[in-house]
């Protein structure tokens, strides 16, 4: 494939950006090429349970597989073209852990990221239900991610310590990206909040809509008791980082009460909303149609 | 009703190895913090070690290029800058 | 500031041009110049905006996440080539908000190609090897673009986009070595996008009429007719090697003219989709207006936010929330 020659007869301040820019290879925000399995013993410790390792991983890989997916949606909507970007990048990066941990559960199961991402059954989908959660407007856009990051940067910064090696990088890595996105959505949340009186009630209104669906980030789980034992991401270090956050805004965090348990199962056991079946009927769409194909 | 547009913001960047931040181009923003989170975003690929500046561009004064602009003119033209101009009577000291 | 004659501004701006150096920003240029300038940059960066939809369509389906994650960094690359080329205009005095409503309201225009559905994931392929090659062939020579911002946005898009068309081109090459349905959908997809990239060189050159004045002034750099026939010439050895037809019989190779022959391009389908009346049209404007109308109330919030905190020491309104494991 011919390209053709440019001309290098011009100052191209890029250029003296360091040889970072001029690798070759990095295309794409967030996802570049320092591999953070490197050199990692991908054999399972001695004494850890597997089985409870692949699901922990797996419910940790759905949620960002999912979340991914409904930031993907707004792609060509977000209020600015910075966002597009920004919006982007947290969607690559939250792609970027769902894969890892994806094959970090499917090295243990024998199947593929891919198989387990587009041939799985909803009722085998781990994610919580916030994650399924479809953002009215962009105040719930903001407002669900500050909820979502805020808790999973904690719990991963957790886990950069787990048992598991692969688990251990993984979150490591996860941890520079959500706190990047957590400062994203909290930057937009006290905008929202303490903006125009609007902006105001509709950011307190999604608080309303999303605040439901954060008891469940809190059930005990046994597979990561049993596979990372991550010291428990307590609620009142959760609640410290949203009522920081929320008093800068001037809003007020909702009384709100979960929805149940679906007969005593929720995300996590495969109990989802309704939101989730469109979810994968659309994401598995392809694949499932063409399943003799390479791609 | 027209709203109120995000200001233009002008983005330098200093790289690992560079020696001077370098002007890489704009973009728009409401305030500084955002106007530098979107320059990390839009301007570096989140590289990290870029040190980056964000300045209002309405903040930039700037002087012009042009070789014709008097700012830069070279003395040649400006006759009264030149030695020569002024007749020195021949008996006046030091001069 | 310069007490210099408009004839000695010109001569000065024609100078420049004529060795070939570089009009910057705060240079005199004559005002058709910068007109012209300012439309054709913005209109290029619309064409990166809009080009996100056809594309974007297909980021949630995508058969396999690393094809996703592949389709979701390029769209967001197109959203980014479209800010610096803003950027660029805005150097000119243009305001994007201003450019943005042009776009909207159709006084602006954007690439033809744009308002082609994209109907399989083929096409994702199919618009990288051919409509980013398309736009590669067009690109490069603005490298040279006589206008600097312009130049150098260009430098770092056209580095972009050939990760783009590599992309697109190896997807395609995996499916042609994948299943008889892959095959078929790589075919199709040829069939429906090949004529409508060549149109994407614009007009014949008999009926472009500004050519010859653009030219003149760097502002572009090759006719339209020569990057067309370019392009061709590139992309056939690169169909056989994909081992896909493209659906033009008249194509063949001419040993006395050193390129390839190729047949009529139906010129009244383009008028029709420049005049706004392509198949995709009306949606892609409409996508951006109303992502550009329900964003409104965003966009005044960070403005009202941002107002209230102007006389603020930024140390202490700055949100600082701990990282640490407590």
């Amino acid at each position: 494939m011919t390209a053709f020659a440019m001309n290098d007869d011009h100052d191209n301040p890029y250029a003296l950006l360091g040889d970072d820019h001029d690798d070759g290879h990095r295309w794409a925000f967030g996802t570049g090429f320092t591999d953070p399995l490197e050199g990692i013993d991908t054999t399972v410790p001695a004494g850890l349970d597997a089985g409870a390792l692949a699901r922990y991983c797996l419910a940790l890989g759905d949620d960002a597989l999912i979340y991914s997916h409904r930031l993907q949606e707004w792609v060509t909507h977000m209020p600015e073209l910075e966002e597009e970007t920004a919006i982007a990048n947290i969607a690559l990066d939250l792609l970027g852990q769902a894969r890892m941990l994806l094959a970090r559960a499917g090295g243990i199961l024998g199947q593929t990221e891919d198989q387990l991402a587009f041939f799985r059954a909803e009722k085998d989908f781990r994610n919580v239900r916030l994650a399924e959660h479809a953002d009215a407007d962009f105040a719930e856009l903001v407002g669900r991610l500050l909820i979502f990051s805020a808790w999973r940067l904690a719990l991963f910064a957790e886990l950069s310590a787990a048992p598991d090696p692969v688990l251990a990088a993984i979150a490591a890595k996860g941890v520079n990206e959500l706190t990047y996105h957590r400062d994203y959505a909290a930057q937009w949340v006290v905008r929202l909040g303490d903006g125009t009186e609007e902006s105001h009630d509709r950011m307190q209104r999604a608080l309303g809509t999303l605040w439901p669906l954060t008891g469940e980030l809190f059930r005990p789980d046994a597979d990561a008791v049993a596979s990372a034992d991550p010291g428990a991401v307590t609620v009142p270090a959760f609640m410290g980082v949203i009522d920081t956050v929320l008093a800068a805004a001037g809003l007020e965090r909702p009384d709100a009460v979960s929805p149940p348990a679906v007969a005593g199962r929720t995300g996590r056991d495969g109990v989802h909303t309704e939101a989730m079946g469109y979810i994968l009927a659309e994401l598995q769409s392809v694949a499932r149609a063409n399943p003799d194909a390479t791609w | 009703m027209t709203e109120p547009q995000w200001p233009l913001y002008e983005v330098f960047l200093r790289g690992k190895r560079g020696l001077n931040h370098v002007h890489v181009g704009s973009l728009h923003a409401a305030d500084p913090e955002m106007a530098l989170r979107h320059a990390r975003d839009l301007y570096t690929r989140r590289n990290e070690g870029v040190s980056i500046w964000v300045v209002r561009a309405s903040d930039i004064t700037a002087s012009s290029p042009d070789e014709k602009d008097p700012f830069f003119k070279p003395s040649g033209d400006k006759v009264y800058r030149h030695p020569t101009f002024y007749e020195i009577p021949d008996d006046v000291p030091h001069m | 500031m310069t007490v210099a004659s408009e004839p000695d501004l010109r001569a000065h701006f024609d100078e420049t041009i004529a060795a070939q150096r570089r009009i910057e920003p705060r240079d005199w240029m004559p005002d058709k110049y910068r007109a012209t300038m300012i439309r054709q940059i913005a209109q290029h960066a619309h064409s990166e905006i809009i080009g996100m939809q056809p594309e974007g369509n297909w980021i949630t389906r995508a058969p396999s996440l690393r094809r996703k994650a592949i389709l979701l960094a390029k769209v967001q690359d197109e959203a980014g080539h479209g800010m610096y080329l803003y950027s660029a205009a805005e150097t000119l005095g243009a305001d994007r908000a201003d450019l943005t409503g042009k776009l909207i309201s159709g006084r602006q225009k954007y690439s033809s190609i744009f308002n082609y559905p994209t109907l399989t994931y083929a096409d994702v392929g199919v618009i990288g090897w051919l409509v980013d090659g398309a736009a590669i062939c067009n690109q490069v020579p603005l490298c040279r673009s006589s206008y600097g911002p312009y130049a150098r946005a260009m430098i770092r898009i056209c580095k972009e986009e050939s990760f783009h068309q590599r992309q697109g081109y190896e997807l395609l090459l995996t499916m042609m070595r994948g299943s008889q349905a892959q095959r078929e959908m790589v075919q199709d997809a040829t069939n429906r996008f090949w004529w409508p990239s060549l149109m994407m060189f614009g007009p014949p050159d008999d009926a472009s009429p500004n050519t010859e004045q653009s030219m003149a002034w760097g502002i572009k750099r090759h006719t339209n007719d020569e990057l067309r026939q370019r392009f061709v010439d590139m992309t056939v050895p690169q169909a056989e090697k994909l081992g896909v037809t493209l659906p033009d019989p008249e194509l063949r190779w001419n040993d006395e003219r050193g390129h390839y022959d190729f047949g009529a391009v139906d010129w009244d389908e383009l008028k029709a989709v420049i005049a706004g009346n392509g198949p995709c049209n009306a949606q892609r404007i409409a996508r951006r207006k109303a992502a550009h109308d329900d964003g409104a109330w965003v966009r005044e919030a960070a403005i009202a936010h941002a107002r209230k905190n102007e006389n603020h020491d930024p140390e202490r309104t700055g949100l600082t929330l701990a990282v640490t494991r407590d």
